[in-house]
């Protein structure tokens, strides 16, 4: 008799459909099916062809400056007494966040599809300065389409992108945020299907994206637990991401999902999950479907989206990635949240006891490391995924903080 | 069933799913297609609460009034993704005048007491249905005389959550073919559909471009070569001229943004009779598809 099965892989999905347990799928416009459908053929091409790998392993080692560095955070970790705590610097990339491996990658699929235009959403800018970044390095015209109340708080990253040569179009639609510059650009998507390729930027939407995006980000996984081992020897007990939309949250996470190791998301809470102004979608919201997924969603009991509030631009989304959807089903995933004033004191303490400003979405995964890591024994290793660096946030953090710049 | 339903039989046929049409008031889609004929079908498109759930249930009126054949009654959603500014513009109207699924279903019910014959058809997008809960859904839509629905963030592939609960109710699930949709694409969006064949004109959101007359007549064409169901065409169709061009080629006509337009815009200005002006403007569209010439291929 065969020994009993063994626990079955946890990294094969989503399934053909798209669907990651009943989470994913396609709820699109009928116009865009047959461009998804042609995506995920090309996509699964691409990923078969090692001279496609290639080239994005060389942009990725040349352009980007990957591997990142694994670093103990030897004072951090001082100061909060507890398990050792190891910082995946993915801030140190090219733009200064980990938005610039999904970018690459999607870039390099545009043009082996022939596509001549890029579109993209943003919210704090990031994803929109990695596209614009990548499109003035391909040479393809670019459009970023963000709310207009994002662009007044985000006005330093919309001259990046113009100075990098893309048009920035103002969405004045809705609560004027990124789901506005998502329904947007889904908007100018369905309307230039022949030409266009869309580069969502983090780990959600229509299938084939939540799985490719997680493809492009999962370089972050892989380099950290081979850093790791060959630091400790051995796995982290713990992983700890920010999660907006959960792109660098399933970058890290996927490649660890197999292993003994503890998993921890942290949602932005805003002003307290209590008080509704929160863009915690697991924490505080339910099942729905909303930009061609369905995952866990702020919505009312009409099911109308309701507007997320996070100090962090980045994480200011009603949504979250489906995978994350099912690895909260499932209990793979715990998700944690963290409130805008624990994120702004751990932003401020990296600075203080590290010298790293970080953003402020990855100061929301420093809070509940600065929480946890205190109880963890010595001899525990934690492992957080630091990516974005805070230069883009210091505005937002002076204004907080009550200093006038 | 009907000798008029029997004669537009394939939608039924299609459907795969035995209770399409089969609802307590009949096949009414059916009997509307084949009681027009051999003109087209005006269609038209407004969002339930806009500019206030008290006004609807009079325009809905004026609209048949002025002569629309088949009524779209948008649910509104917060994210309107697949539509242009007018009709977001008409969904945050409603919203912002308190429309729920469930008060709209009670205008549907109100309108089928005094029209028992004109198809009334639910538009919209398919989270504020998940919400209320596709089974019940369905079970109130049927009850309060809708004959059909369009999901327009439902393709085929994820229908099956709600699909059966329509279709069990005897409600149409009304499938959209556009100028993406080709000939390795149409067999899914045919599998299943029923009621009738709307045809996305433009690739695009609604209201903004409008396809040439040519067009319209290949892709018609094309999709009468594939299926009996009627072929309603609509985005983009925004005046009489427009109107009379498509129902020349089409068996229906849709109007939405310039309908939604025109009450927007009577509400803003504090007009004291919005009805009166839809149902104007709805007659000249009726009367443009009522002359037009048919050009449709039996």
């Amino acid at each position: 008799m065969a020994d009993r099965d063994p626990s079955p892989s946890l990294r094969t999905g989503p399934d053909a459909r798209g669907h990651f347990g009943a989470f994913g799928g396609r709820y699109v416009a009928e116009t865009l099916m047959p461009l998804l459908l042609d995506l995920e053929a090309a996509y699964a091409e691409a990923k078969a062809d090692p001279a496609f790998r290639a080239e994005l392993d060389h942009l990725l080692a040349h352009y980007v400056g990957r591997p990142s560095p694994l670093y103990f955070a030897e004072k951090l970790t001082d100061h909060l007494g507890g398990a050792k705590v190891y910082l995946k610097r993915d801030e140190l990339n090219h733009t200064g966040a980990h938005k610039i491996n999904n970018c690459l990658g999607q870039i390099l699929l545009a043009k082996r599809m022939g596509k001549t235009r890029i579109i993209a959403e943003t919210g704090a800018g990031q994803h929109g300065v990695a596209t614009a970044t990548v499109a003035a390095r391909f040479g393809l015209p670019c459009v970023i389409y963000m709310g207009a109340r994002d662009m007044e708080r985000q006005a330093p990253n919309v001259f990046r992108m113009r100075l990098l040569g893309a048009e920035v179009r103002a969405v004045e639609s809705g609560s004027k945020t990124l789901k506005d510059a998502m329904n947007e650009a889904l908007r100018d998507w369905v309307t230039n299907v022949a030409d266009t390729f869309y580069i969502i930027g983090t780990a959600a939407g229509p299938h084939p994206y939540p799985a490719m995006v997680r493809d492009f980000q999962a370089v972050i996984g892989e380099e950290a637990k081979a850093q790791m081992l060959a630091a400790e020897g051995r796995l982290p007990d713990l992983c700890v991401a920010a999660v907006g939309g959960g792109s660098n949250a399933i970058g890290l996470f996927h490649p660890f999902l197999d292993d003994p190791v503890e998993l921890v998301g942290v949602e932005a809470a805003g002003k307290g999950l209590e008080s509704g102004a929160h863009a915690a979608s697991i924490s505080g919201g339910r099942p729905g479907v909303l930009h061609g997924n369905k995952t866990y969603l702020l919505q009312d009991a009409d099911g109308q989206i309701l507007d997320a509030h996070s100090i962090s631009a980045g994480l200011d989304y009603p949504g979250i990635g489906p995978e994350h959807a099912w690895l909260h089903a499932i209990g793979r995933v715990r998700y944690a949240s963290v409130t805008d004033a624990e994120a702004l004191e751990a932003f401020a303490l990296l600075a203080r006891v590290e010298g790293i400003i970080p953003a402020l979405e990855p100061a929301h995964a420093l809070a509940h490391v600065a929480k946890v890591a205190p109880k963890m024994g010595r001899e525990r290793i934690i492992l957080m995924n630091l990516c974005g660096r805070g230069d883009k946030d210091i505005f937002t953090a002076a204004g907080a903080l009550g200093v006038s710049l | 069933m009907s000798g008029a339903a029997a004669a537009a039989g394939g939608a039924s046929a299609e459907a795969g799913a035995k209770g399409a049409g089969a609802g307590p008031g009949g096949d009414r889609l059916a009997r509307r297609f084949a009681g027009v004929a051999p003109r087209a079908a005006l269609v038209t498109f407004v969002c339930g609460g806009d500019p206030s759930p008290e006004l609807t249930p009079a325009i809905l009126e004026a609209l048949v009034e002025g002569g629309a054949d088949i009524l779209e009654l948008g649910m509104p959603f917060s994210d309107p993704m697949a539509d242009g500014p007018s009709i977001q513009a008409g969904n945050l109207r409603a919203l912002g005048a308190g429309v729920t699924l469930a008060k709209l279903l009670a205008i549907v019910s109100g309108f089928r007491a005094r029209d028992a014959e004109t198809p009334l058809v639910l538009m919209g997008y398919v989270n504020p249905v998940l919400a209320y809960g596709p089974e019940r859904f369905a079970r109130d839509a049927a009850a309060a005389g809708v004959d059909g629905v369009i999901l327009v963030d439902l393709p085929p592939e994820e229908a099956d959550e709600v699909a059966p609960h329509l279709a069990a109710q005897g409600l149409h699930l009304i499938r959209l073919a556009t100028p993406t949709t080709d000939d390795r694409r149409l067999p899914t969006v045919l599998a299943g559909a029923s009621g009738f064949l709307y045809h996305v004109a433009v690739a695009g959101i609604t209201g903004a471009n409008s396809a040439a007359e040519a067009e319209v007549a290949a892709a018609v064409a094309r999709l009468k070569a594939s299926t009996r169901l009627p072929v309603a065409v609509g985005f983009g169709v925004r005046t009489p001229a427009q109107a009379a061009m498509v129902a020349a080629h089409a068996d229906a006509v849709v109007v939405g943004s310039a309908i939604v337009d025109l009450i927007g815009e009577a509400a803003a200005r504090g007009a004291n009779d919005v009805p009166g002006e839809v149902r104007a403007f709805v007659a000249r569209l009726a009367a443009a598809v009522r002359a037009a010439p048919r050009k449709l291929a039996a």
